[in-house]
């Protein structure tokens, strides 16, 4: 569904991304594990198109069509980030960046924004079923959520698109091991509802957890990869990232 | 009392007019961190627009202004191209080209103006016979009723656009957290073309409603009302769309009452004493938020 090549990015003189490539498969969940600085973001605002790719000759296609690189015809592509909701791409940003002046309601309404159809109260019916929290709380100012809350309405603006793929960035970030628990169970259930989703993490346990398969970064490589289960028996992932 | 109440109306007034320049100010800097310093110009061909559109098709009031207003809405989205967007395309453009390229677009539109026109100021043809009213011991003319009328109107407009519609919430959004607005799929460029529009929308009306307040017309009108709308948005808080209304409306009353106190040779100058205090006071203004924050 979402496929990388050689992905390199940087940052001014800094370089982010030492030419990664990675794939996500319809229906899959894959986790993007790696420590703090390693490029996880880096990864998900590329394909987002709030950061390019710093070589042509990087790749980036969703569902056969280019977002950044040559197409087909060799002409280079590069995605504005405002037509990859529309595609089927829905971003919940690190630090949730929901809006704060708005209401509740307000901040789902711009999940929906992209869409052209007049069919919202169904969209909002879904979120509100999968967090009931958001229904309660339609008519007050987001900024004034807790951070579980907040967590939960970037999610939900998100699924107001009805999106293909959902890139989720450290969901947990902040959480206490309650509402992390809660929040990774919605994941799965993002999931089985047929939504495909890439998960960038720190809390390497919980990500493999759900994950089908995994990738490990970093300082801007992909280190290992493979079979969500594999990853979390092996010895070196044990010590670096589950803390044994 | 009625003296009191007799400036408050003429404050009212002249505030109006501060309040709907200042509107444009303070919504393109809330979206894009960035002071159109044209505005005060493209006020000017608002009011020039009105006073050709009377002479020379007989236009009546409305017809003015709102000839005015597509005029400056359609200038505004040029400046917009011309003046700015190529610098928010550039890599190295920082924020002191784009201030300079403001002012840069604010002096070649007075000077098209003076080459078009001439730099002589042109009375306003009478559009309706002017009346006075008294109200409670103070008097308060038609010409003021309308300049106060259709000010308010338009803010409410506004007002309505910016907290219903559904553009009117992407911009909202957009204000808030830019990243978050484009990942929901908002077009930012599209967005700031619609805000510098509105803006210059508003400043074309407030050209033709002072045209006909003042009857006075001429190229370079636009330089001081344009600073003080700016003062006012600063007061009002940059950035707040009700901080623009307030600003403007203070603005306007500050001034008038310094003429009151027989300080008219300063008229001018109570606006900028009012921006110095406030930036040195309360950066943030009256309704503005505390933390401006932008990228
Ligand atoms: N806006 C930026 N400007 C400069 N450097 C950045 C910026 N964002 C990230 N970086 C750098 O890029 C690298 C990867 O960052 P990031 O993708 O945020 O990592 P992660 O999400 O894995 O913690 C880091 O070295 C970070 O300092
Ligand atoms: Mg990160």
């Amino acid at each position: 569904m979402l496929v990388i090549k050689d992905l390199q990015v940087s940052y001014g003189a800094i370089t982010a991304l030492h030419g990664i490539s990675l794939e996500v498969r319809e229906g899959e969940i894959v986790a993007l594990i790696g420590a703090n600085g390693a490029g996880k973001s880096t990864t998900l605002r590329t394909i987002s198109g709030l950061v390019r790719p710093a070589l042509r000759t990087s790749r980036i296609t969703f569902r056969g069509e280019t977002l950044f690189g040559h197409d087909a015809n060799g002409k280079y592509r590069a995605a504005l980030p405002h037509r990859l909701v529309e595609m089927g791409i829905s971003h919940v940003p690190e630090g949730r960046r929901i809006f704060p002046a708005m209401t509740v309601r307000e901040n789902l309404l711009m999940g929906a924004y992209s869409r052209r159809d007049r069919r919202l109260s169904e969209a909002f019916e879904r979120v509100y079923v999968r967090f009931p929290r958001l229904k309660e709380r339609a008519g007050q100012v987001a900024g004034t959520l807790s951070g579980g809350e907040q967590q939960m309405l970037a999610m939900g603006r998100a699924l107001m698109s009805r999106p293909r793929l959902m890139l989720m960035d450290e969901p947990s970030m902040g959480l206490a091991p309650m509402l992390v628990e809660e929040i990774f169970s919605i994941i799965d259930e993002i999931n089985a509802d047929g939504t495909t989703v890439l998960l960038v993490e720190q809390n390497a346990q919980m990500a493999l957890s759900v994950a089908d398969r995994a990738y490990v970064l970093e300082t801007g490589h992909i280190a290992l990869s493979g079979a969500a289960e594999e990853l979390a028996r092996d010895e070196s992932v044990r010590k670096a990232y589950l803390g044994e | 009392m009625a003296q009191f109440l007799q400036q408050m109306v003429n404050g009212l007034a002249l505030g109006s007019i501060y309040a709907l320049i200042a509107l444009g100010y303070t919504m393109v800097y809330g979206i894009i961190a960035l002071i159109n310093f044209a505005y005060g110009e493209i006020y000017m061909f608002g009011a020039f627009t009105g006073l050709f559109l009377v002479l020379t098709w007989k236009a009546n009031l409305y017809l003015a202004i709102f000839g005015a207003m597509a005029f400056t809405t359609v200038l505004g989205l040029v400046v917009e191209r011309v003046a700015y967007r190529p610098l928010r395309r550039s890599r190295n453009a920082g924020r002191l080209s784009a201030l300079i390229s403001a002012i840069g677009a604010s002096i070649f539109l007075s000077t098209l103006m003076v080459l078009l026109h001439g730099p002589a100021t042109t009375g306003f043809p009478t559009l309706f016979q002017n009346r006075n009213f008294v109200l409670g011991g103070a008097s308060i003319s038609l010409y003021q009723i309308l300049i106060i009328g259709v000010s308010a109107l338009l803010m409410v407009g506004l007002d309505l656009f910016v907290r219903y519609t559904k553009t009117g919430r992407a911009m909202r959004a957009l204000s808030q957290d830019a990243d978050a607005a484009a990942l929901m799929g908002v077009n930012t460029d599209l967005m700031i073309a619609i805000t510098f529009a509105i803006g210059s929308a508003l400043a074309g009306a407030a050209g033709v409603l002072a045209g006909i307040y003042f009857n006075a017309v001429q190229p370079y009108m636009g330089l001081m009302a344009g600073l003080k709308a700016f003062a006012a948005a600063v007061l009002g808080g940059i950035g707040s769309i009700p901080g623009a209304v307030v600003g403007g409306l203070l603005i306007g009353l500050a001034e008038i009452m310094g003429v009151a106190a027989k300080l008219s040779d300063w008229k001018d100058a109570f606006a900028f004493a009012i921006l110095i205090l406030v930036l040195l006071v309360k950066p943030s203004g009256l309704l503005g938020r505390s933390i401006i924050k932008k990228v």
